[in-house]
């Protein structure tokens, strides 16, 4: 793979707002399209979700999510979209570069004429919902248990409580029963469930694990490991109630108290962030408040259902496409200023071919050296010459300028660039 | 008349079904919102029914586990079994998604099949 320079829409995350992203910008004509993921295969935290129930919209199949994955990951490849692995996004900037580090290609700057945001969410942890006691090895996110039992094949416990009623403790805790752990209990500190209740009866009523509401974890015991965790009923302030308090004997503290946006990468790029959700102001396009990045799924907000975040990315990937064609032809109407011999820089950098059409344009600069000398100061593209003037001298304490003329539009246009030499007469 | 009550699974909405059984006949159902929840409604009141998922060891794969389910659902008390027979086996990479990893599961009628391409290491 070569990695190039400018791509028209890049994809951060290959999840699957990310994957259906890419996979509908490339149908909208985005010709270059990159996704970048920071693990070593695609498909995101699906690879994880083993269980069925996912597709029933998309596919209007029951599906298990790497299955779901699989077929978003086929077509993405189909399709000749790029993709880089194992890279880490450091830094994205509201002018859409691209600061990259890769296992397999080192640093890497890349500019894209759209983006689109999809890094998912995470989840919340211990430190996050404070919860009292010691800090014995033995408590998890759910989601970390998932990825050892699913995929890596270790088992976190043997005795298992799971914190919070979300669908990924819920089905962890059918999961490890599977397994032949056991699930001693689900407390949840809301009135009522806080995943779906599909997964209330699939996950805990069908093998007998009991949810109480309204209790939470007063304290967890055990210094170097988990021994028991004391639960506690709470009023509808959260209070504790006393005297309701109970211990229940177990190795492993599951947690699945929420999800949060990822959005640490969205902040660098000026991406204003809606405090209620945790994910960027969007609208109706998925396009953040700065032009050209876009964020799909649950970077956004949090789903309940994969098949919508892939519905949201295929309308954040459709816009993006539309948004990267109409900047690069924008983009190509402009020609680069390049300095040339003894030019330090020049203002402006770019110019737009058509604006010639509209008059003067002129073209200020330094030189780097003095010439003292009669000097021609010449603008030429990468064949033809465009004007020559003369100069008795240059310095570089003194600025100069050449002016374009209407006249000599034609010869701006057949241009790919303009560069300008100030050189001595003497040398010409 | 008895009277059950369940929480449909076949689809995210989770409609709360009211199933009428005269002995072991059900004579009505209500509270679905779709066809797919009257199904499951009178299967779960006679007979319940479930999908299962679990992983299978995989030599020489990407990862030491391949993700696997049943391509239908199978009778919930033999889940187990099932799962048993699941955790018996191993098979070697490569494997593609939907293929078959085992036929017929203990006579169920239903396949364990992959649930994604499982690469060689
Ligand atoms: S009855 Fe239909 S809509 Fe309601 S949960 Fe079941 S499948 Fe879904």
């Amino acid at each position: 793979m070569i990695i190039k320079k400018q791509y028209d829409v890049v994809v951060i995350g290959a999840g699957p707002g990310g994957l259906a992203a890419a996979i509908e910008a490339k149908k909208g004509g985005a010709d270059d399209v990159l996704v970048i993921e920071r693990d070593v295969e695609l498909g995101g935290i699906l690879l994880q979700c083993i269980h069925n129930g996912f597709g029933l919209q998309t596919f209007k199949e029951d599906l298990p999510g790497p299955e779901y994955a699989q077929r978003y990951i086929n077509e993405a490849k189909s399709l000749g979209i790029s993709f880089l692995m194992d890279t880490m996004v450091m830094d994205v900037t509201s002018q859409r570069k691209l600061y990259l580090s890769s296992r397999d290609f080192g640093y890497v700057e890349v500019d894209a004429h759209a983006i689109v945001l999809a890094m998912g969410c995470r989840e919340r942890t211990r430190a996050q919902v404070r919860l009292p006691g010691y800090r014995p090895n033995g408590v998890f996110t759910a989601g970390t248990a998932q990825r050892w039992v699913n995929v890596e094949g270790y088992m976190p416990g043997e005795k298992f409580v799971i914190l919070g009623s979300g669908d990924i403790g819920m089905i962890m805790a059918r999961r490890l029963t599977f397994e032949g752990a056991h699930v001693e209990r689900v407390l949840e500190i809301q009135s009522y469930l806080s995943g779906l209740s599909r997964n209330y009866v699939q996950c805990l009523e069908d093998w007998g694990i009991p949810l109480q509401l309204n209790h939470t974890i007063k304290k967890i015991i055990g210094k170097n490991r988990v021994e028991a965790i004391e639960s506690v009923a709470v009023d509808e302030k959260w209070n504790f109630i006393p005297g309701t308090e109970e211990i229940i004997p177990c190795d492993t503290l599951l947690l699945s108290v929420g999800l949060i946006p990822e959005n640490e990468l969205s902040k660098k790029a000026g991406v204003a962030l809606d405090p209620v959700t945790g994910g960027p102001f969007v609208d109706e396009h998925f396009q953040t408040n700065v032009p050209g990045i876009f964020a799909a799924g649950n970077v956004v907000h949090v789903y309940d259902l994969v098949d919508w975040v892939s519905l949201a990315g295929v309308e954040a990937g459709r816009s993006a496409a539309e948004f990267a064609l109409a900047e690069k032809e924008r983009s190509a109407r402009y020609i680069p200023l390049v300095p040339g011999k003894n030019v330090r820089y020049i203002v402006p950098h770019k110019l737009d071919k058509k604006a010639l059409e509209k008059g003067d344009i002129s073209l200020q600069m330094r030189v780097t050296k003095p010439i003292e000398e009669d000097v021609w100061l010449e603008v030429h593209g990468e064949k033809n010459s465009i004007v020559r003037r003369s100069e008795r001298y240059v310095r570089p304490g003194e600025m100069v300028t050449i002016v374009l003329k209407p006249r000599m539009a034609a010869e701006v246009e057949k241009a790919g660039r303009l560069t300008v030499d100030i050189y001595p007469k003497s040398e010409a | 008349m008895e009277e059950k009550n369940f929480i449909c699974t076949a689809c995210p909405m989770g409609c709360k079904l009211i199933v009428r059984m005269e002995g072991d006949e059900v004579v009505k159902i209500l509270g679905h919102r779709c066809r797919k929840g009257e199904t499951y409604g009178r299967q779960e009141a006679i007979a319940p029914q479930r999908m299962v998922a679990s992983t299978v060891r995989i030599a020489n794969g990407i990862h030491p586990l391949l993700p696997v389910y049943t391509k239908g659902s199978i009778p919930k008390r033999k889940i187990f079994e099932v799962l048993e027979k699941i955790r018996a086996i191993e098979v070697p990479a490569p494997v593609k998604a939907e293929d078959v990893i085992i036929a017929n599961v203990i006579g169920t009628g239903v396949d364990v099949i992959a649930s994604r391409d499982m690469p060689e290491k």
